[in-house]
């Protein structure tokens, strides 16, 4: 399994995490990544709402022939973003984990401010650990 | 979700997947901070329940996204399933207690917990000051954390106590009431 990039997004649409994890991908500027973030999730809403489907949780998988796309909606209203090579199976799973690691090492870091762009070493440290053994 | 579904995710999702301490490491800490504040707030009971409250819900704020993670349920259908969710499954998690969810008001939008133990008041004994009996929720902080987590999760409520055994009541009681469901922030897919 290869993550590619994992992206964190309050429940406002505002980006408060970007992190790659693969050599060689194009990077953007730091701008470039709050309008990515905004924009997926003005699309999310979007596609919740226009779904024949009551109640359709929104957008879940983008796939494409060079990466897949997971999205991943807390019911707080946080959502998990993540990158990884096409037909990976199981990033659900993932996603998970990495909820898990948020909700230990930035919703219980006492200096952590909610909703705001998240710099807390120890979750860069436990995700890195996650993810690096799987790539 | 049904009450005995509820306690059965409560008990494994505390056998499992949560990390122990010491009991007393917790009554203790409880204790001073209380006491502190009695302290610092020169026996202003009413401002100790309010700076309580206040302590819990910012507690509640965060505590919300662990509940999530390690428990994995979905929304609640309806306020009687948040309440069993709450008292099967939040405090059993947290705190190795599952209060009784009783008295409900026949709207649906009301219920009590009533708590047969309650590991934060453990040993206490209020002041016998002829006012702290009368005048201070020594477990308030647990109104803020419900607080703080439902409005989370998109629920606006109201928690206090009703009733104490530290004040010589004969249970502890605390009434929580759904004010309203913050509609405007439900992610999408959720309303």
């Amino acid at each position: 399994m290869v993550i590619l990039s994992i992206l964190i997004l309050n429940k406002a649409g505002g980006l408060i995490y970007q992190r790659d994890f693969n050599e060689g991908l194009k990077k953007l500027s730091s701008n470039d990544y709050l309008v990515l973030a905004g924009t997926f999730h003005g699309v999310h809403a979007i596609t919740s709402r226009i779904s024949p489907v009551p109640g359709s949780g929104g957008l879940e998988v983008l796939e494409s022939d060079q990466f897949r796309m997971q999205c991943f909606q807390t019911l707080t209203g946080t959502k998990f973003l993540v990158f990884a090579e096409p037909h990976q199976p199981n990033i659900d799973v993932v996603c998970r984990r990495v909820y898990e690691l948020y909700a230990d090492y930035v919703m219980k870091n006492p200096f952590y401010q909610i909703e705001m762009p998240i710099r807390c070493e120890s979750f860069d440290r436990h995700l890195m650990a996650y993810i690096k053994p799987k790539q | 979700m049904s009450s005995t579904k509820a306690a059965r995710i409560g008990e494994e999702v505390w056998k499992t997947r949560i990390d122990k301490v010491n009991a007393e490491l917790v009554t203790l800490t409880y204790g001073s901070i209380v006491a502190q504040l009695c302290k610092d707030y020169e026996g202003d009971y009413m401002e100790v329940n309010k700076q309580l409250d206040k302590m819990g819900y910012n507690i509640g704020l965060r505590l919300i996204e662990d509940f999530l993670a390690k428990t994995n349920t979905g929304r609640c259908i309806n306020f009687r399933d948040t309440a069993e969710t709450i008292s099967k499954i939040g405090f059993k998690v947290f705190l190795n207690i599952t209060p009784t969810v009783t008295n409900w008001a026949t709207d649906n939008k009301q219920f009590s917990l009533v708590f047969e133990e309650n590991p934060l008041a453990d040993f206490v004994e209020l002041p016998d000051d002829g006012r702290a009996q009368n005048e201070l929720w020594y477990s308030n902080i647990l109104c803020g954390v419900l607080r703080g987590a439902l409005e989370m999760v998109q629920m606006q409520v109201d928690a206090h106590f009703t009733s104490d055994v530290l004040r010589g009541n004969e249970t502890t009681e605390m009434r929580v009431s759904l004010i309203r469901i913050i509609d405007d922030e439900l992610p999408p897919g959720d309303d």
